[in-house]
């Protein structure tokens, strides 16, 4: 196990090489002048040009202007905008939100779609069953702007008033709970039809007629050993979706205007700020690199047949 | 004798399905005592497991129905206990172990943990006495260093090594009554033969009633002491081993014995029996092998055999059952 951690962790340095570099090469081999619109009506000031040049080694072949990039990057400096403004500040700042956001919509769609699951899976064509299946359904066919949209009006003040649905400049987790609804809707959906689906699977499964036929409480059937095997498919897309999360939130921040990730990454490609774009994707792309290597982990931990060596 | 350990009366399951009802079972009746094996032998789809599934109590309902009949264990019927009362039983009174061991362990648990939780959960026992009795569990059923085994998965053991952990499991609870459903079907010749010395020893070690439900007439002719011959949901020959090698009583079971390899007849083809079991949506009127039977008799299509009794414990259902048996 010890020696499958750490090739997962080696083999994250070429994927993180590559992908940043992709970005990189996006974002900066564009034809377009990088000045282009940035000082105004008027063209820039030639000695801003130079000096701006200078400081993001736009003279430089991309290669090297990448792997500069990237050493700066290593000592934790993110550069600066166009304006002046530090790209590190501007995300530690930012990156707390959007995290808790991330987190509170992994939480609900986890806690409400396993349930889901479970007990539609256990009662297949019941009342509940029919309920969950329409609603996921309608969850999976409406975009998360409409969603937010939708229940950010009729829940807030100008509709039914039921909460206050603004969120604040630094916002606390009770205020994220609603944003953090409309951001995992999807995923929660698709969770509740994994896991349902899952369930369903096992309920026949030998090893659960085993478990009745041993004389174990209910609960230890379903809860044990049905459930332990058919949450291995749900934990994997969980994992997967913490980090395809914290790229959705762009939509729920732009709908609730939160100050998070998402909004900033937004106003970067609107304003061009290379630098701004850099830095949160590849941020972003190491969440992600993270989380996938999480749910390797967690699978081998789940399923001892997938034990690594 | 005293009062048999269990005892099955005029047992009927039907199965509703869309495509019509199955009638699986038709009036079985078999009963087991302590110390004694039962083999009860079958065709796929004769009944054999359904019966035992339903004493058990872990049969699917619905689509299975029970539509008549009483399970006697202990003298009280398990048909009209509560739900938690039959739970109480499963493991503690009647322990059942299944055809494939693989697919009947839980694969993401220990075989320890399998063995403990009958234990811990059942018993109260704390975890580390739980561990001590399921490493002395494993080596009953003659697991190699069983305290270094305790802890692995079932994918980790061989075929034969998951039965015994299964046997093993099933005994946690010392049961009076073991139901092995098509124990070794699943494993190799050898192994068979090992996994059945096992399962005599433990039921003669430990007295117990044993089930043994198989298809295969060589693993019973070493184990059983009696054997009931299912065919379409009902019991249609009930016989003592020796008894039944001898002189079977029902033309199925005879063409059972002479569909045997025998090696005495090395070189001729071995003779099958022909035709196919009867659809349980649809059983032929009168005898239910009347089909496929060689000695089938304008009677046996119209008319159901009654339970012939043959003297000795004996029955069989056969309008002839006298002159098959005589024959022998």
């Amino acid at each position: 196990m010890g020696r499958y951690v750490l090739r997962r962790l080696l083999q994250l340095i070429p994927v993180f090489l590559g992908t940043t570099f992709l970005i990189y090469a996006l974002v900066w081999a564009i034809p377009q002048d990088p000045f282009s619109g940035k000082c105004g009506q008027r063209p820039c000031d030639p000695s801003y040009v130079a000096e701006m040049s200078q400081k993001l080694n736009l003279n430089d072949p991309l290669l090297i202007q990448y792997f500069k990039y990237l050493g700066n990057l290593l000592t934790g400096d993110f550069g600066t905008t166009f304006n002046g403004v530090s790209v590190g500040e501007q995300i530690s700042t930012s990156w707390p939100i959007t995290f808790k956001l991330g987190i509170i919509a992994v939480i609900i769609e986890a806690v409400i779609g396993i349930i889901a699951g479970v007990l539609t899976g256990l009662r297949k064509q019941g009342f509940l069953d029919n309920l969950v299946l329409v609603s996921t359904l309608f969850l999976i066919s409406l975009p998360v702007f409409v969603t937010g949209f939708v229940l950010r009006l009729y829940l807030g003040p100008q509709g039914f008033d039921i909460m206050d649905t603004s969120v604040s400049t630094d916002p606390s987790i009770g205020e994220l709970i609603l944003p953090g609804f409309v951001l995992g809707s999807l995923s929660m959906a698709y969770v509740a039809r994994l896991t349902r689906t899952s369930i369903v699977e096992n309920r026949r499964a030998d090893f659960v007629r085993t478990a009745i036929a041993k004389g174990q409480p209910q609960t230890r059937v379903v809860g044990i050993h049905l459930l332990r095997n058919s949450l291995i498919p749900v934990i994997t897309f969980l994992g997967t979706d913490l980090g395809s999360l914290m790229g959705g939130a762009i939509v729920t921040e732009g709908v609730f205007n939160i100050n998070g990730i998402g909004g900033l990454i937004f106003r970067g490609i609107q304003e061009k700020e290379g630098v701004l774009v850099t830095g949160i994707v590849t941020l972003l792309v190491l969440v992600y690199l993270l989380a996938s290597l999480l749910v390797d982990l967690l699978y081998a931990v789940l399923d001892p047949r997938i034990r690594y060596e | 004798m005293t009062q048999p350990l269990l005892e099955v009366e005029d047992l009927h399951v039907e199965f509703r399905t869309r495509d019509g009802v199955a009638k699986v079972l038709n009036g079985v009746s078999y009963h087991v005592s302590a110390g004694e094996t039962l083999a009860v032998l079958g065709e796929s789809g004769s009944g054999k497991s359904v019966t035992a599934q339903t004493i058990m109590g872990i049969l699917d309902m619905p689509p299975a129905f029970i539509t008549k009949g009483s399970i006697k264990f202990r003298g009280e019927d398990l048909l009209t206990k509560s739900a938690d009362e039959r739970r109480e039983v499963r493991g503690e009174g009647i322990a059942m172990i299944f055809q494939d061991a693989l697919s009947a362990l839980n694969p993401v648990f220990t075989v320890g943990f399998q063995i403990e939780e009958q234990l811990r959960v059942r018993r109260g026992m704390s975890k580390a006495d739980a561990r001590k009795r399921a490493v002395e569990l494993l080596d009953q059923v003659k697991i190699p260093n069983a305290k270094g085994r305790v802890s692995d998965y079932p994918h980790q053991f061989s075929g034969g090594m998951r039965q015994r952990a299964m046997i093993a499991m099933s005994l946690a609870l010392d049961p009076e009554l073991l139901i092995a459903d098509e124990p070794t079907t699943a494993l190799d010749v050898t192994v068979q033969a090992q996994i059945m010395d096992l399962l005599a020893e433990i039921q003669k070690e430990r007295d117990m009633g044993m089930i043994l439900i198989t298809h295969d007439l060589g693993v019973v002719a070493d184990v059983a002491d009696r054997i009931s011959v299912m065919y379409a949901g009902r019991i249609v020959e009930h016989a003592d081993v020796y008894e039944l090698f001898r002189a079977p009583g029902h033309p199925y079971t005879e063409s059972l014995l002479e569909s045997l390899p025998r090696l005495d007849l090395k070189g001729q083809e071995l003779k099958t029996i022909k035709g196919l079991p009867p659809s349980l949506t649809n059983i032929p009127p009168g005898c239910p092998f009347n089909p496929r039977c060689p000695r089938a008799f304008d009677r046996c299509v119209t008319e159901v055999p009654a339970v012939h009794n043959l003297g000795m414990g004996r029955t069989s259902r056969c309008h002839i059952a006298e002159e098959v048996v005589a024959r022998g």
